[in-house]
């Protein structure tokens, strides 16, 4: 538990780094990032939490059983937009939905181009799986290892 | 005579060390087959603007799946050597 100004401060900022983490996330497939670097961008965000109120209060709020339980999750989405692969014609990983017109089927046109966030096929879906993936595997490591060095310490 | 001795042991070491870091050629890679191929083929096969997450989501799909069950084998393993606080969490 550090002091009300860097609780207050903590409190303020955080919204925003999850909003820049998704940002990462949501544009992995047009600019630089992905699932991996906005995953770890939120696992920032819930670091400087944990460093402002402490890890035994942020551990009652949020838990690392859903923590645990999103990194389980995202790892299951992830092998499952690979496997889903599997019912329209295609390989374990082919991107079925790139340039189907459809959902994040746009075709985009060679070299540089402003970029459209309906593109990509599965991609945009496997940095969203990744991204839920690293964000409560990050998290779950820094909130354990922090408790376990406060039972120490005490 | 020790301290000379180490000195020069330091300045041979990092004399030869700077000498093959610069014999070494950056950006230029011989074969370049591969590149060409991710630049030119990459947007209209994935319809992906960004190139490196089109080569780790698409191309090589299941080198990010190897990744992926790495880190949560080392999220299974700190919680197997943590698993005294997390079992108080449940309790």
């Amino acid at each position: 538990m550090m002091t009300r100004i860097v609780r207050t401060a903590a409190g303020v900022l955080f919204p925003f780094v999850l909003i820049f983490g998704f940002y990462i996330v949501a544009h992995g497939h047009l600019t630089p990032g992905g699932g991996f670097q906005g995953g770890a961008v939120i696992a920032t965000g819930i670091v400087l939490l944990v460093a402002a109120f402490g890890a035994g209060e942020i551990g009652r709020r949020i838990g690392p059983g859903a923590l645990k339980g999103s990194e389980a999750l995202g790892l299951l989405l992830f092998i499952g937009t690979a496997a889903l692969a599997f019912g329209f014609g295609g390989t374990f990983f082919a991107n079925w939905l790139a340039n189907g017109g459809a959902i994040f089927g746009n075709v985009v046109p060679f070299g540089p181009n402003p970029g459209d966030l309906n593109t990509g096929g599965v991609i945009p879906l496997m940095n969203l799986a990744v991204g839920i993936e690293v964000l409560g595997a990050l998290s779950v490591i820094v909130l354990l290892m922090f408790k376990g060095v406060r039972e120490e310490t005490e | 005579m020790n301290g000379i001795a180490r000195t020069l042991t330091i300045l041979v070491l990092a004399g030869a060390l700077l000498y093959t870091a610069f014999s070494l050629s950056f950006g230029a890679p011989a074969a370049s087959d591969m590149d060409d191929y991710f630049i030119q083929h990459g947007q209209e096969q994935t319809g992906a603007n960004n190139i490196v997450t089109a080569v780790v989501f698409d191309f090589r799909g299941f080198d990010t799946l190897g990744e992926a069950t790495v880190l949560f084998t080392a999220v299974l393993g700190v919680g197997l050597l943590f698993r005294k606080f997390s079992a108080e969490e449940d309790e």
